[in-house]
């Protein structure tokens, strides 16, 4: 595309002809840069956005004690420990309907534990909305806030409608450690 | 017999246009992109499969990483009016200059004491590692709980005077709140700020996240 003068005048002796110019200047290159400019920008507007998850949590009133009956065959609670490590049970710590067991994070870990478990729910309970599959999260001391942000973003995937992030009990702890989860 | 002439057509093509109405586009990308500003503590949020956008404005963000805590407001009237509530508690009386220069910074992390010589400081030199060391949140001097009681304050004052104004599109809304953690964060800090923010009654806040698709 681009043309290079070359040569010239190279005959000796002869007449210095005037050269007739060219008016017109070649822009492709620069219509190129503009485009790839354009592209530039137009990317790194949009991508530079930063993204957000939102989180409501429950009111925290010292003098409001009062705690609602949750029946066991819906509550399924998460214990997250360190090195992205979590053990999940269903209904009480103390005489638990699922004895607690681990898994990994991710589609093929807790996600398939939560599908299953809706489901189940789902064949016990109908399909009332207020009657789900209610997650209790509790992180430990030692967990990384990734690990916390996945397990909302599976609350999101799997469209639980009832979570809470609660505070992680002793004898909890004490089961993490005995793992080595702790 | 007539001989059949072959026109022979320019291969050129005439981009003028072309190149006007791309550098006119450039330009105007160029203007509109909002140019990023350094944080005093680059972190690594984590991602998550949720799209919700940020709030543009009426933001508070709260940038946690390595167990030092960063604090950020939008908008600079918003900002001097916090730091004139902060300059009242803590009897720290601040220049014209400093609130001046106050209002311009993107984010700090140092104790009330320390503010002063911070915004001495050449705007470039402030986010050298080193000189921010996060402001203190702990139970027994909890500085982070005032910023935020105070610019949610401030930001309360800012939109009543914009309403009182005669602005029509204005609505009073409650300050935003970001928490912007680093993905290797302990959860105990995370906590500790959430903690903070329920003891103001502020249930609803935003986490940062970057972007990644469900299969993981």
């Amino acid at each position: 595309m681009a043309e290079l003068n070359t040569g010239g005048d190279g005959g000796k002796g002869g007449k210095v002809r005037s050269k007739k110019s060219n008016p017109g200047v070649d822009l492709t290159a620069m219509v190129d840069l503009a485009f790839l400019l354009i592209t530039f920008f137009m990317l790194t507007t949009s991508l530079s956005k930063p993204q957000s998850m939102n989180l409501a949590m429950p009111d925290k009133n010292p003098e409001d004690t009062t705690t609602t009956e949750v029946p066991d065959d819906r509550s399924l609670t998460i214990l997250m420990g360190k090195d992205n490590t979590l053990l999940w049970y269903l209904g009480q710590f103390d005489e638990p309907l699922v004895a607690p067991s681990a898994t990994q994070y991710g589609k093929d870990g807790i996600r398939q534990v939560l599908l299953q478990r809706i489901a189940s729910v789902k064949s016990v309970y109908g399909e009332d909305k207020d009657k789900g599959l209610i997650v209790i999260i509790k992180p430990s001391d030692k967990t990384h806030y990734k690990n916390l942000i996945d397990i909302l973003d599976e609350m999101a995937i799997t469209n639980v409608q009832l979570y809470a992030i609660g505070d992680i009990s002793e004898p909890e702890v004490k089961l993490l450690e005995e793992k080595g989860m702790y | 017999m007539a001989k059949v002439k072959v026109s022979k057509k320019s291969t050129r093509i005439d981009m003028t246009a072309m190149c006007d109405v791309s550098f006119l586009l450039l330009t105007f990308f160029i203007l509109t992109a909002t140019a990023k500003m350094p944080d005093p503590h680059p972190v690594d949020a984590p991602a998550s499969t949720v799209q919700t956008k940020l709030p543009e404005d009426n933001l508070a963000t709260i940038t946690v990483g390595d167990n030092e805590v960063f604090f950020n407001v939008l908008g600079r009237e918003v900002r001097r009016k916090t730091l004139e509530r902060i300059s009242e508690k803590y009897n720290v009386p601040f220049t014209e200059e400093e609130y001046t220069s106050f209002s311009l910074m993107e984010g700090f992390g140092v104790p009330v004491n320390q503010l002063k010589g911070l915004l001495a400081m050449e705007p470039a030199k402030r986010n050298e590692p080193g000189y921010q060391k996060g402001i203190p949140f702990d139970t027994i001097n909890d500085q982070l709980s005032d910023w935020i009681k105070f610019s949610r304050e401030a930001s309360r004052e800012f939109l009543n005077e914009e309403i009182n104004s005669g602005k029509k599109d204005v609505k009073y809304v409650d300050l935003d709140i970001a928490i912007k953690g680093d993905a290797d964060e302990d959860y105990t800090t995370i906590k500790r700020v959430i903690d903070i923010l329920q003891d103001q009654k502020k249930n609803r806040f935003f986490l940062v996240t970057g972007l990644r698709d469900e299969d993981f």
